[in-house]
């Protein structure tokens, strides 16, 4: 199991060397340069020959990949062309506002979706299980920022039970983005349990639970969720995974100062450090994550621990 | 009489109803048992034992199964009438279930111990130590060691799964222990193992038994009466003795032509021609009839009628409303 999980993390160097010569590259191909956003008003054609010089641009690309990559190597990530501020820094200033945010949408979305998704498996066909479906097509087809605008209008300037933005308000100020980011998920998430139910729920074992005098709702929450787990897992995971690179939409109808709305910033001032930075520390955090999970897996289900061990041997 | 009855059930009719079709599983049957004693439920695949098995402890999977009509009293309980609460007292204290498939009748992500022990926490109401405890001690007496009730339902063998779900059939000692073709599954060395294991604590516990098997080999050597189903009807019902010495259905008859060999009866094998009909489309006359060498215009026309012959003995079948018809089995055998 060790063994496995160091080849997982040994996989992430390859993936980091080639995440950011993408990056370099498609920041060198867009049009513009950090020079553009930071020249003052009136600028001559030696104060932008300055400029660029100063932050290094005038080297050619690989140079420049390769100052980098050294760089990172030492564990920096460079300082910001624009803020002038160590890019970790920033980064882990933003990381928590991302983090609380994701936790807080994933948990909303399985609060819904686990019980959702069950009923709507054990009653398979039933008025119930088409309100559950009908309830998360919904939430897939409406646009997170849409979601996010109807609860400041209602909730927040309606009501005032929350702010509808920023987040100096604690825990009622994470409410209305979870929410909004979180009803994508609950759709996706939802389906994925009631499917992963129905193939369930047909097995044998099963009857082995009832034969036995075990009660319907045990043999539901107790002998069918776990072995319908996996799959739930796997998409959790996955959309854990998608928001710790920060939701943009939600974060920007929110103010919400995460991970998201740095990285669009920093596009927009073709900072590249800035931008390479934060994804490569997202590509870090997300692929720690995705082990996390396949480790769960094996907690989960005793014949994956079996074959985790094999593996690691080989 | 009637409180020595383990098990009786009365007129029992249960459907699978699917979309296309309806299919006619079992079609009224009567069984009665009484303490301590082993019935044999013998026929081909697809005759319907496993679902009026299901039935017993009402656990027909619906949709699509549908009891249409019985009575079923286990122990002096009706089960058509019992509340869920109860029906979950019942199961696995009065009557348990050996399930025909022992390689996915075992919840793959809890350990064989928890499995067995599960049961004792249900019905004796004991702490979790106490009931794994009593699992190891089940697991000894199937024959596996006890220090394997940590281990999962992988990584056993078969045959080890099937004494498994034998041990947490009899962990709460059930008046009626319901066998569904306990040892199809294992080879032919286990089998024998497995049977006198199970003859073994039944003797032990004094339950009552109903082994469900086609092989009438077991049956002989297991069984103190015998049902013979066809198309979801039991066409001979009676002692061992009624049963194998003094047969009397073509069916039955058929059955035991088509043995190879069994108590020196060494003949030339006799299949029974032709195939058990489907069971959605069950003919007006006897289902057997486009099968038995005996058959009549009638018999094809008209539901087969029942016949008693001593105080044990049923057979469905209308040949013997003629008082002097007998098989060729039945003379050769007096
Ligand atoms: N869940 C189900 N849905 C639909 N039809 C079913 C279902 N279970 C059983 N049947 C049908 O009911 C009939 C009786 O099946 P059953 O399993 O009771 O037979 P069996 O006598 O136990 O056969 P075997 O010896 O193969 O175990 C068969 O025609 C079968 O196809
Ligand atoms: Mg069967």
């Amino acid at each position: 199991m060790y063994q496995y999980a160091l080849k997982r993390l040994a996989m992430i160097i390859p993936v980091i060397l080639g995440v950011s010569l993408m990056i370099f590259i498609a920041m060198d191909l867009a049009p513009g340069t950090a020079v553009d956003y930071l020249a003052p008003e009136g600028a001559t054609e030696e104060d932008l020959m300055m400029l660029e010089h100063q932050l290094g641009l005038d080297q050619p690309l690989l140079v420049r990949y390769a100052n980098y990559m050294t760089d990172l190597v030492r564990g920096s990530l460079g300082t910001s062309y624009v803020s002038h501020r160590d890019v970790m820094a920033t980064y882990l200033n933003a990381l928590p506002n991302t983090l609380a945010l994701a936790a807080a949408s994933i948990l909303v979305a399985i609060g819904i979706s686990l019980p959702l998704g069950m009923i709507s498996a054990v009653h398979n066909g039933s008025i119930r299980d088409n309100l559950a479906m009908v309830f998360a097509l919904l939430g897939l087809s409406m646009p997170n920022f849409w979601v996010g605008l109807l609860l400041i209008i209602y909730l927040s300037n309606g009501l005032g039970w929350f702010p509808s933005g920023g987040f100096d308000d604690g825990l009622r100020s994470l409410i209305l983005p979870a929410i909004t980011a979180g009803t994508g998920f609950t759709a996706t998430i939802t389906r994925t349990t009631r499917s992963s139910m129905l193939d369930v729920l047909g097995q044998d074992y099963l009857r082995t639970a009832r034969a036995k005098g075990v009660n319907e709702r045990t043999v539901i929450r107790k002998h069918a969720l776990k072995n319908a787990l996996i799959p739930i897992i796997t998409i959790s995971g996955t959309q854990l995974g998608a928001m710790l690179g920060g939701s943009v939409l939600t974060e920007t109808v929110f103010s919400w100062p995460g991970i998201g709305r740095l990285i669009v910033d920093s596009v927009n001032s073709r900072d590249t450090p800035m931008v390479t930075g934060s994804i490569v520390m997202t590509t870090i955090i997300v692929s720690l994550l995705l082990l996390a999970v396949d480790l769960l897996y094996a907690v989960v289900d005793p014949r994956l621990r079996a074959r985790y061990a094999s593996k690691g041997k080989g | 009489m009637k409180e020595e009855l383990i098990l009786d059930v009365k007129d029992l009719v249960v459907h699978y109803e699917l979309e296309e079709e309806t299919v006619y599983a079992v079609n009224g049957i009567d069984l009665q048992l009484r303490r301590g004693e082993t019935l044999g439920l013998v026929g081909e695949t697809g005759a319907g034992k496993t679902t009026a098995a299901l039935a017993i402890l009402r656990l027909v999977p619906d949709p699509p199964g549908v009891v249409k009509s019985g009575t079923i009293t286990v122990a002096g309980h009706d089960m058509m009438s019992v509340s869920a609460k109860e029906l979950e007292e019942i199961r696995g204290k009065d009557v348990s279930m050996i399930f025909q498939y022992p390689m996915t009748s075992l919840n793959p992500v809890f350990t064989v111990g928890e499995q067995i022990a599960e049961s004792v926490m249900i019905h004796e109401h004991t702490a979790k130590e106490a009931a794994m405890e009593r699992a190891k001690e089940m697991l000894e007496l199937v024959g596996i060691p006890g220090s394997r009730a940590n281990e999962y339902p992988h990584q056993f063998s078969g045959g080890m799964k099937q004494r498994v779900i034998i041990a947490i059939a009899l962990t709460c000692n059930p008046k009626l222990l319901i066998a569904d073709e306990p040892t199809t599954a294992l080879d032919v060395t286990i089998q024998a193992q497995v049977l006198e294991l199970m003859a073994a604590l039944r003797k032990q516990y004094g339950s009552s038994m109903i082994m469900i098997t086609h092989d009438l080999g077991i049956v002989a050597e297991s069984c103190d009466a015998v049902a013979v189903m066809y198309a979801g009807r039991i066409i001979e019902y009676g002692t061992l003795e009624d049963v194998f010495n003094r047969t009397r259905h073509p069916y039955t008859e058929g059955l035991f032509n088509s043995l190879p060999n069994i108590r020196d009866r060494a003949r030339a094998l006799k299949p029974i021609k032709g195939q058990m009909p489907d069971p959605s489309v069950l003919p007006e006359g006897c289902a057997f009839a486009p099968r038995c060498p005996y058959a009549t215009e009638r018999c094809t026309q008209m539901p087969p009628q029942e016949h008693r012959f001593g105080g044990t003995h049923r057979v469905l079948c209308s040949a013997y409303d003629d008082p002097a018809f007998h098989i060729e089995r039945g003379r050769q055998n007096g």
